[in-house]
């Protein structure tokens, strides 16, 4: 399976995104840069997390603009998986490709630690190696994490299934219903604040994040090798 | 030369955590009139001769990419310059 690591200006996480792939997957995985306009050689696009465009007017928002999130939209729209995670996330909010916005942590602070997540739907294409309502480990930085939609968006999102983490004890930054990830309707786009890629070696801490990436290689093959 | 003022503001239903946090430092320099602060962002944007609808021109900026309109609301006004 080959995957896409976005890299805009300001992204900071793509480095870490590419070796959790590369080194800990051995899967394919290449760099694109953010004027690219073709992704069609690849199986999966990964958004990492940073400050693409200095986070200037709002997070997310000028990335948007970008020729290559043209081209994560029609990927989206083919079905085939998309991650974004932190600034990621931001991105794909502001793309409309996931409902709500992540506005700034209640508590105005940038948030850095590890938090435990709940896995609430593991019935999907990026959590299917985790058990139901498992608790996993994983880091979070961000300063605007703190998910917001409208009261329509939050039970369609619960009726479908949709909310696929959440903060589990600490809510670090006043989300709403603590939600950390949310995936579109179809099943194919997940957003998530805490960074997977960021815990994919048990002697760095945890590799709880790499079960996500695993569950994403696992349904392609599944798919694609008979 | 025309130059709109766009008026960026969080919607009513959307909390402000930064407006919050200024609110409780004036209450603590003793302004306890003051009931709420909502931040917001002002943009000043010097628009050159153009075929478009400026009101459309605007808008459509605006709900493109200056406003986030989930969760933000905007208005501007034109100010016409010489």
């Amino acid at each position: 399976m080959k995957f896409a690591v976005l890299v805009f200006p300001g992204s900071n996480c793509d480095i870490d995104m590419y070796h959790a792939i590369k080194d800990e997957l051995g899967e394919e995985v290449e760099y694109v840069w953010h004027d690219a306009t073709d992704l069609s050689e690849f199986d999966g696009v990964l958004v990492p997390g940073g400050f693409s465009y200095g986070d200037y007017l709002r997070c997310g928002a000028m990335a948007n603009q970008s020729n290559v999130m043209a081209e994560v939209k029609k990927f989206a729209e083919a079905g085939k998986p998309v991650l974004g995670v932190c600034n990621g996330f931001q991105i794909l909010t502001e793309a409309g490709l996931l409902p709500g916005a992540l506005l700034r942590n209640q508590n105005l602070k940038f948030m850095c630690r590890t938090v435990g997540l709940k896995v609430e739907n593991n019935d999907t294409l990026f959590t299917n190696q985790y058990e139901a309502g498992q608790i996993i480990n994983l880091p979070i930085a961000h300063g605007e994490g703190n998910y917001f939609c409208d009261d329509e968006t939050l039970a369609e999102l619960k009726a479908n299934n949709r909310i696929v983490f959440t903060y589990s004890g600490e809510n670090p930054n006043g989300s709403l219903e603590d939600i950390a990830g949310i995936m579109n309707e179809r099943g194919n786009v997940l957003g998530m604040m805490p960074h997977p890629e960021r815990a994919v070696e048990a002697l760095l801490g945890s590799d709880d994040g790499l079960k996500i990436f695993k569950s994403i290689v696992k349904m392609w093959r599944e798919s694609h090798v008979s | 030369m025309t130059k709109v003022k766009i008026y960026v503001t969080l919607r009513e239903s959307v909390l402000d955590p930064q407006g919050s946090a200024v609110q409780g430092s004036l209450a603590k320099m003793g302004y306890n009139e003051v009931q709420d602060i909502r931040i917001g962002k002002y943009l000043e944007v010097v628009v050159g001769d153009t075929e478009r609808d400026l009101d459309s021109l605007v808008k459509e900026m605006c709900e493109k990419l200056l406003a986030n309109t989930v969760i933000e609301d905007y208005r501007y006004e034109v100010e016409e310059a010489n």
